[in-house]
């Protein structure tokens, strides 16, 4: 019994939100990791295209919700989300027009590109908050919880609960539809297969008549549908605030580095370990280990290995040690 | 340049010797009028004014003199600017005494740069650092607000009173939610019970499950929340509910708002709040007289700034004299019992009877009681939220 009250404990603060934020971050990073494969930069605007697919979102979620639209007990944001998702799209398509084409045209060497995209990130960071401001927003409506603290308990009959939040749920289903649909796309239609022969070899691709400005076009679509989609589910699941977007950047990036860089599942993979080492790294296991150990007995530190304020420090550490260890990251060879 | 700025000072050193008994008194209104509190400072200042605008019209003050306000601006977190500022008033426009500065900071700056080693009396209406409580200060410092070491100890008397024995502590991670979580786990502790756990939450995070992961490792029967409640404070509270750790609060003033019960209704029912509050009538009189003035006198810190400049001018006729070293003995005396209650609005007959050499006690708009080194002891509302509002329980 005792063994059960500590797992719940641990799926209740460890397993589910690392679950959770694991789906997020791979949305993220597979978006970086594809427009690294196809344009052979970092691309530092991702995270913005995030906020501003979010941003998107919640104003069509707030317009709908004027308007009395409601797919209760979900939340009205998914209803919203195709349209966060275009407005993304729409960005992401005028940025390559506007500023990345320019570069591209010059064969600008990969470091230009990604000092380009920063000011890219600059720029769309202050449209963002121009146009929604720089502060938190909650746009969440519908059924918070699948099942709560205190009913699980009573259901499972345990000193311990599991929480389940709806969105937590939501964001597992989206992200795995995501994925799945892009490594359809990937291996099965003949765009995907276009995209990969491009990454692959550039010249051959071109010889072979791939059109080069087609496959950028879609690798753009792809990474800001990717991108709004994470960012309103993140928004959604914890709370929107354009300035977290900034800070979301670096797991994002540590997760498609240990990944390897350029691989789309690399980076699924690298995303739930960077989720997991953050959340497990700081959690404090002390009422664990007393569940686990004789009755009565409880350690008298917390068992923490790191104190929550360190929490972004996980992410750099696994940065810093895949890059000294293993630079290539989990995954090795072709990219995409 | 150099030579304007010697005749500045010759007619500075002129003017202060050779103020003469029908010279208006000069009380300096030193606020942070820029920077982080300035959406708080202009209605603070305005009613620090009231007071003085209602002794100079009285006509029978230290037999018939006037009073004006003399503005200085002491920021919030320039302490530089904040001492030029103080110098300017104390040498160049020879004030008899200052009302503020508004932070703790800009006052504790003002305190050793500029009042200690001048003389000079100043009453912070806003200052709430414990620091201040233990400052040297020569008894020329005073604040009509408490320190924050006070709400610490009311919080340990409500959770000892409610048979609380064991909470979790988090505080937002700056000075304020440093001081006041340090005090109240003071406090605590010094009644026997015991904080689990503290640990400091970053505000403009998007989650805080690993915060309130740590604390509920630790246990605890009740969180306290000394953040914000638009901030931090709020995301912490929504992560407790989420994965059930916490389900009932103990919050400071910081986070006491009507923002908090809209969020989460009746899910943090019996929750217990405390902020600065009184069930004297004085806030009520301070809204009736600045009708019609442009300003709210029961704002955060108004019913303060006006109490303030009020005991400095009534210990000045009290003491029958605008000397920095001689009335700053007699600001407890006009600020507490014995004596006739006096209320906002009432200056005149507090200074009549001064003036007939009787007593007051000074309660001005937060029912003002001086402590120990000079300042409030701070009168608190103890809130608990009953069907998601927040329902007076009592004063302290």
């Amino acid at each position: 019994m005792e063994i059960l009250n500590a797992l719940a404990l641990f799926a209740n603060f460890v397993f589910v939100p690392a679950t959770a934020y694991g789906a997020q971050l791979a949305l993220g990073a597979l978006g970086v990791t594809l427009i690294f494969g196809i344009l052979r930069f970092a691309n530092f605007s991702h995270g913005e295209m995030m906020s501003f697919g979010a941003m998107a979102s919640i104003l069509a979620t707030w317009g709908m919700q004027e308007a009395g639209v409601s797919i209760a007990p979900f939340p009205t944001a998914l209803l919203a989300l195709p349209i966060g998702v275009a407005a993304a799209i729409g960005m992401a398509l005028a940025t390559d027009r506007m500023v990345f084409r320019f570069y591209r045209k010059q064969r600008s060497n990969p470091i230009v590109m990604a000092i380009v995209s920063v000011g890219v990130m600059f720029v769309l960071a202050g449209i963002i908050r121009l146009i929604i401001g720089p502060d938190d927003q909650s746009f969440a409506d519908g059924e918070r919880f699948i099942i709560n603290a205190r009913d699980s308990r009573a259901a499972l009959g345990l000193d311990e609960g599991i929480a389940i939040k709806q969105t937590q749920v939501i964001t597992l289903v989206v992200a795995l539809a995501v994925m799945s649909a892009l490594f359809w796309f990937l291996q099965k239609t003949r765009s995907g297969k276009a995209m990969r022969a491009y990454s692959d070899d550039e010249d051959l691709a071109l010889l072979s008549g791939i059109s080069p400005e087609r496959v950028v076009a879609i690798c753009w679509i792809i990474a800001a549908a990717l991108a709004a989609i994470a960012g309103t589910l993140y928004g959604l699941d914890k709370t929107y605030k354009p300035f977290i977007f900034m800070q979301i950047l670096l797991p994002i990036f540590a997760a498609t580095i240990l990944g390897g860089i350029g691989q789309p599942v690399g980076a699924i993979l690298g995303a739930f370990i960077v989720a997991y080492s953050e959340v497990m790294v700081t959690y404090a296991f002390r009422k664990v280990l007393a569940y686990l150990g004789p009755e009565g007995w409880a350690p008298e530190g917390l068992v923490q290995l790191l104190s929550t304020d360190y929490k972004f420090a996980v992410s750099f550490i696994i940065l810093v040690a895949v890059l000294l260890i293993r630079p290539t990251g989990i995954i090795r060879g072709k990219v995409i | 340049m150099k030579k304007m700025l010697a005749i500045l000072l010759a007619s500075a050193a002129l003017t202060a010797p050779a103020a003469a008994q029908d010279d208006p008194v000069k009380v300096g209104m030193l606020q942070g009028f820029t920077g982080p509190t300035e959406s708080l400072v202009r209605p603070m200042a305005l009613g620090g004014e009231m007071a003085i605008q209602e002794v100079s019209d009285s006509g029978i003050f230290l037999g018939g003199r006037t009073v004006v306000s003399i503005r200085g601006d002491s920021t919030c977190i320039d302490a530089a600017a904040a001492t030029a500022a103080a110098d300017r008033l104390v040498t160049a426009e020879g004030v008899h005494g200052i009302v503020g500065a508004t932070c703790s900071g800009a006052s504790t700056a003002v305190l050793n740069n500029v009042a200690r080693p001048n003389g000079m009396v100043m009453i912070s209406p806003s200052a709430t650092s414990p620091a201040l409580s233990t400052i040297e200060d020569d008894g020329y410092f005073f604040r009509t607000a408490p320190s924050d070491a006070r709400q610490g100890e009311i919080i340990g008397q409500i959770l000892e009173r409610r048979g609380i024995a064991s909470a979790a502590l988090t505080y937002t991670n700056n000075d304020y939610g440093k001081g006041l979580a340090d005090a109240i786990q003071a406090a605590f502790e010094a009644k026997g019970g015991s904080i689990t756990a503290v640990a400091a939450h970053e505000d403009g995070k998007a989650d805080y499950s690993a915060e309130v992961g740590t604390l509920a490792a630790a246990g605890g029967e009740v969180l306290i929340v000394a953040g914000y409640l638009d901030q931090g404070g709020k995301g912490m509270i929504q992560a407790a509910l989420d994965t059930g750790a916490f389900d009932t609060f103990i919050l400071p003033d910081g986070m006491v708002g009507e923002a908090l019960t809209d969020n989460f209704g009746g899910d943090i029912n019996g929750s217990i709040g405390t902020n600065p509050g009184t069930d004297s009538p004085g806030a009520a009189m301070m809204a009736k007289l600045s009708e019609g003035k442009g300003f709210k006198g029961d704002d955060p810190y108004v019913p303060e700034a006006y109490d303030a400049s009020a005991i400095l001018l009534l210990a000045m006729q009290a003491a029958n004299s605008t000397d920095p070293s001689v009335y700053k003995d007699k600001v407890f005396d006009v600020a507490n019992a014995p004596g006739e209650q006096i209320f906002p609005g009432e200056l005149k007959k507090a200074l009549q009877i001064l003036a007939d050499g009787g007593e007051i006690d000074y309660v001005g708009g937060t029912a003002l009681e001086l402590i120990g080194p000079g300042e409030s002891a701070g009168s608190f509302r103890e809130t608990v939220i009953d069907g998601g509002q927040f329902t007076t329980v009592m004063y302290h």
